[in-house]
């Protein structure tokens, strides 16, 4: 499958700040078919996370990347491999192949495991239509700056796990008491309450769409809390999409001797 | 799904989180993707559009819609549908909602301390 490498490849290299970045060893993965398995091996590799895209160098100075590793509709786990501060990214395609990836150290494997888990488009998107709504809301409630009745709560669990919807009240209200939730005084002068509610579809004037939402998995990861979002949006069972994605990961995830020399002629042609 | 004909090549095109996949119709795998980070999206002549990257801004992969009104709204979703497009709207949307109710939004998820979603980062 073709992909824009050379446009990948300055993604990777340039200097746009990395969200994470490090050394890694990399499990080498043999195929199963082989008549004998030597047991496992790793490789150790220079890591950098760019956005939803975990690019793998054979050394830090490298001027491309080996490989490249998509984190959409993936979770990333603790391993319980052999060696210790192992973790794994695994798929939810089936067919796709795991990545298992070993740590320096404790802090290093959590700094990893946290930046991964929160590394996907999908989760970024999440956040933002989020954030959108919330803005939206703060600038009605500023224009009206009337009060508004309070929103009941329907879910107790962890405010972590939930979308807030803050009911803005006027200034005038000298009350901080709030069923299941806090309130802040904010110096444009409006009072900012948190409730725990169900997230429900404004159906208002939106900004121009975004593309359209793919239904992925949110991160599993241990510890990391994934916001949970109404019952509209259920775990979907692989979107073909995957496919797409894992055509990237096995392309990638060959030794790339032979890519780079097809690359190199490539550039040779003036292509 | 819609049919984006490209100028020589008539091909399936599929948008899918920062990524443009694109397939020979009926096919079930692509043949090809374009990632779409550091890129430009031109609206050329009629129903045409065309991509182009920050590092070789003169080569740019032409698409022909069927209409225009297709070709309008593939390029409003192709400038939106990079990942670093994504973090500046929410880094824009978290620092606007800080000041006009006092609080930080990413708080109630336990991320603010997040480096991707810093305020004030320099990013491409």
């Amino acid at each position: 499958m073709k992909l824009n490498e050379r446009s990948v490849a300055h993604y990777a290299t340039c200097d746009s700040p990395a969200d994470h970045a490090g050394f890694l060893r990399k499990r080498v993965e043999r195929h199963h078919h082989h008549a004998h398995h030597h047991g496992t091996s790793y490789q150790r590799r220079w890591f950098v996370l760019k956005g939803n895209l975990l690019f793998y160098f054979e050394e830090r100075e490298s001027r491309e990347p080996m490989g490249l590793v998509v984190l959409e509709g993936c979770t990333v786990e603790l391993c319980e491999a052999a060696e210790e501060f192992a973790f794994a990214i695994r798929f939810d395609d089936a067919g796709a192949r795991a990545y298992v990836l070993v740590a320096d150290g404790q802090a290093a494997m959590e700094a990893w495991v946290k930046a991964l888990s929160r590394a996907s488009f999908d989760y970024m998107r999440l956040v933002v239509r989020e954030l959108e709504k919330q803005l939206e809301e703060a600038c009605k409630s500023l224009a009206a700056c009337r009060k508004s009745p309070r929103r009941s709560s329907s879910s107790s669990s962890g405010r972590k796990r939930h979308l807030s919807n803050p009911a803005l009240q006027p200034l005038q209200e000298k009350s901080t008491t709030l069923e299941n939730g806090y309130s802040t005084w904010s110096s444009s002068g409006c009072v900012a309450s948190g409730a725990i509610c169900t997230d429900h579809d404004g159906g208002q004037t939106k900004p121009p769409p975004l593309p359209p939402r793919r239904r992925s998995a949110a991160s599993r990861a241990t510890g990391s809390p994934a916001p949970g979002l109404s019952p509209a949006m259920p775990e979907s069972p692989v979107p073909p999409e995957t496919i797409c994605f894992s055509k990237l990961h096995n392309w990638y995830g060959q030794e790339i001797a032979v890519l780079r020399r097809e690359w190199q002629e490539r550039q040779k042609r003036g292509h | 799904l819609p049919r984006v004909p490209a100028v020589l090549k008539k091909r399936l095109v599929k948008l899918v989180v920062n990524f443009l996949f694109y397939f020979r119709t009926d096919e079930a795998e692509p043949i090809g993707a374009l990632l779409l980070e550091h890129c430009k999206v031109t609206k050329e002549e009629e129903n045409v559009f065309s991509i182009s990257f920050i590092e070789e801004p003169e080569r740019k992969y032409c698409f022909e819609c069927a209409t225009e009104e297709q070709c309008q709204e593939w390029v409003e979703a192709l400038r939106r549908a990079s990942y670093e497009f994504l973090r500046r709207s929410l880094i824009f949307y978290r620092n606007e909602i800080q000041k006009m109710t006092g609080k930080d939004p990413l708080e109630q998820y336990g991320i603010s301390e997040e480096a991707r979603f810093q305020l004030g980062a320099h990013r491409q």
